[in-house]
């Protein structure tokens, strides 16, 4: 009897497959008003956001969960949850496997390739009503807390203990924990501190069927088997949903100084970076490029304070450099080193900088580089190609695309306004991000697959830190092998085999 | 008043050293001062100051010869000044004072500046200050130091015009009314209030020359005077801290809520 109910469920999932390739979703059925029903027996109605009787929601209302932060992926969802506890996750989960129900789990919706919202009518889990910290220890700097956590009160409630989060992003006032860590988000700090793979030391998720899997450690080093939570981690929400993290904070410097630095031209990046590594040493935290076009969008947009006319005449690109350390004079000592050497050079590599000197400049320089893709996104339709591709190529890889789209006829106001690069170079991560005046097939036609193949050919990856979700589902294949795709998805079918968990994103 | 050569302005810039207004501040345990063991910076109105002296050159070129800048503070006010030279100014003054003294007072610091003033031998035609120091508020520096002189004041200024050949200047001042206008001769004082101008970041070059631009450093005795405190500090207390407000889920529970805090009906 088990191997008839075994054999019949291969073939379901064959025949799963085979839509698969047709329709990009499962079969899974609708939520309705008995669905509504049923959670009402456990959630409270004001955790409970639907189109569908008994509760009155709007769905304008459900409008900011159902559309991504761009407003480039659109959902139909007619039901929101918010959960409170782990406990009531695993009670909508479980549920939800047993009726075929598609649920995306969502954090602060903060995410850039539409992971994190339905690609139809799924069920939206959001974790933003579990949000607290559950224990801090300041020996260790072991910070466990709820998956809801917006980052930045995290980064406020470490402060006074001198401790910051391992990881740090533009979208720090609404991203959440949760969602950091399902994304293995990447962020400005990742030089410094390392991967979320290496800072997270634990994690309590809920898996498919239900099950809470509680592996919240506040251990530093613990082999104790398959390390369980490193496929969590970067999974977006499709083998199971985040509901607690435990992270190792950081010291929090007791010294930060920030300077941006103008060159004139793009290939000097390169060389800046050796040498800023060499005399830094220990105390670069972070290393960040821009190019001239999009820190005049920024500036246009008002993203933090511009710098002076003079000191941006004849700039080919930006690069911001930010050091952290234990003593202020130490540190000091060795920027303003690099700097002298810079500027004294006899092939100076920079034409000018812009020093920090008060932390409120700190804030303001920072400001603009964090506020960039706000500027764009303001300017127009942004694609986002985030990508790894060798340090030397990118200002390769920006022209190239600009080339591509002028010989397309596309490079005018009407539609393809600006191609732009930015990017968190000391990680070779650079986001080339093309400014249209709308979503169109045409636009879309002529970047994919020209950015991908074009990555591909530089052996690079065609995500660095945004992750797959909805919109580079075609695309895994040109930065993993088909052995490699292969396994995820049997991993994906062995923890989700109705395929109800975050479904279409990732994978195919 | 020794009058200065024919046209051309020397710039005095009082520069003050404070608690980064970025920073959150802490009340110390025994509830006489804050927490001093953070971040400073140059008091964001002095930058302004700062930058309006160097936008003046910026305008009247060599009519301007000189602008100074300078403070009274413990060893590490100078990094203040360095600040303030690489924004622009020529060359500083360190009042210095030990690090374990008390923070001068508004009128120590007036007398210290008419000290530093009488020095200069080219003398001194426009003074500079910031409207209010962001530690203590106390806004009252630049107008004793006017009247110390005997010199016009300016204060809270949002547009500053000078004309060097009748030695006068017009200040737009901002007012509870709106903006007042005053016509003044020099020499004069002028206190800079936020929207006078927006300082500018300091560049590498700029940081660069300013490390070899001259500091003369004075003792409040050099000057003979006196910073003793005349005023005593009872007590420092944070304000009352806010308690958050709640959610209700219905008119009904509002209603309750609002008998609960002992706010009735209206009869009718």
């Amino acid at each position: 009897m088990l191997a008839s109910r075994y054999i019949s469920h291969r073939l379901a999932s064959r025949q799963l497959l085979r839509r698969a390739h047709s329709a990009a979703l499962p079969k899974l059925n609708s939520v309705d008003a008995d669905d509504i029903a049923h959670f009402s027996k456990f959630l409270p109605s004001s955790a409970i956001l639907s189109t569908l009787p008994p509760a009155s929601t709007t769905s304008s209302e459900l409008s900011p969960f159902n559309n991504d932060w761009m407003n480039k992926y659109h959902g139909k969802s007619t039901t929101v949850l918010r959960p409170r506890t782990a406990q009531e996750v695993s009670e909508i989960v479980k549920y939800c496997n047993e009726r075929g129900i598609g649920i995306v789990p969502q954090g602060g919706n903060t995410g850039l390739v539409g992971g994190g919202v339905p690609l139809q009518d799924e069920v939206i889990l959001s974790l933003g009503n579990m949000n607290k910290v559950r224990s801090f220890d300041p020996v260790s700097g072991i910070l466990v807390a709820d998956a809801g956590c917006i980052l930045e009160s995290l980064s406020e409630y470490l402060s006074p203990h001198h401790h910051i989060v391992p990881l740090d992003l533009g979208a720090k006032g609404s991203c959440q924990i949760g969602g950091n860590v399902s994304t293995n988000a990447g962020g400005l700090r990742l030089l410094r501190y390392g991967s979320l793979h290496g800072s997270v030391l634990g994690l309590e998720v809920v898996l498919p069927d239900g099950t809470i899997l509680n592996q919240l450690s506040t251990l530093r080093k613990d082999n104790t088997g398959y390390d369980l939570k490193q496929l969590f981690i970067g999974a977006e929400g499709t083998l199971g949903i985040v509901t607690g993290v435990s992270i190792l904070a950081a010291p929090a410097p007791q010294s930060s100084n920030n300077v941006i630095l103008a060159l004139p031209k793009f290939d000097n990046v390169l060389p800046l970076f050796v040498e800023a590594k060499k005399q830094l040493s220990e105390i670069l935290s972070a290393f960040e490029f821009f190019d001239r076009e999009v820190y005049e969008l920024a500036v246009k947009h008002g993203q933090g304070r511009a710098l002076n006319e003079e000191d941006v005449a004849g700039a080919e690109c930006f690069v911001l450099v930010e050091t952290s350390g234990g003593k202020r004079e130490h540190d000091e000592e060795k920027l303003n080193g690099l700097l002298e050497s810079l500027m004294e050079s006899d092939t100076p590599l920079i034409n000018t900088g812009v020093l920090s000197q008060s932390p409120s400049q700190f804030s303001q320089l920072w400001a603009i580089r964090e506020g960039l893709t706000e500027a764009v996104s303001k300017e127009g339709k942004a694609y986002k190609y985030d990508i790894s591709v060798p340090l030397a190529k990118f200002k390769e890889v920006v022209d190239t695309t600009r080339e591509h789209i002028r010989s397309k006829g596309l490079l005018h106001d009407d539609a393809v306004k600006h191609v732009v690069g930015y990017g968190h170079v000391g990680d070779g991560n650079l986001h080339l991000n093309v400014v249209a005046a709308n979503y169109t097939p045409e636009i879309e036609a002529a970047l994919e697959p020209f950015v991908y193949e074009l990555v591909a050919s530089y052996k690079g990856s065609i995500s660095a830190e945004h992750g797959i979700g909805a919109m580079k589902v075609h695309a895994l294949q040109y930065s993993k092998s088909a052995e490699s795709i292969e396994w995820m998805k049997r991993i994906k079918k062995l923890f989700d085999p109705r395929g109800i968990m975050n479904p279409g994103k990732v994978l195919e | 008043m020794r009058p200065t050569a024919a046209r051309l302005l020397n710039i005095l810039v009082p520069v003050k050293r404070t608690i980064d207004y970025a920073v959150k501040i802490r009340v110390n345990p025994d509830q006489k001062g804050v927490d001093l063991n953070v971040k400073h910076s140059m008091n964001p109105f002095d930058e302004i100051a700062v930058e309006e002296a160097v936008r003046l050159r910026e305008k009247l070129k060599d009519a301007v010869k000189s602008i100074k800048v300078v403070t009274i503070g413990p060893p590490k006010s100078v990094e203040t000044l360095r600040t303030a030279l690489a924004m622009g100014a020529d060359s500083g003054v360190h009042v210095e004072i030990p690090e374990s003294a008390p923070p001068p007072e508004p009128l120590g610091v007036a007398k210290a500046l008419r000290a530093v003033i009488e020095r200069q031998k080219d003398g001194v035609d426009l003074v500079i200050l910031g409207k209010q120091a962001i530690d203590d508020d106390a806004s009252q520096t630049g107008q004793m130091l006017a009247g110390l002189m005997n010199w016009p004041q300016a204060t809270f200024a949002s547009k500053l015009v000078v004309d060097t050949a009748s030695k006068e200047a017009n200040v737009t001042r901002e007012i509870d009314g709106g903006l007042e206008e005053l016509k003044c001769k020099l020499p004069l004082v002028v206190t800079t209030d936020l929207r006078l101008n927006e300082p500018r970041y300091a560049s590498l070059p700029n940081i660069m020359k300013a490390k070899k631009k001259p500091i003369e450093k004075l003792s409040p005795s050099d000057l003979g005077i006196d910073l003793t405190p005349r005023i005593e500090t009872l007590k420092v207390t944070e304000p009352p801290k806010r308690v958050g407000g709640g959610k209700v889920e219905s008119v009904d529970e509002l209603i309750a809520k609002l008998k609960e805090a002992g706010i009735t009906a209206v009869k009718a």
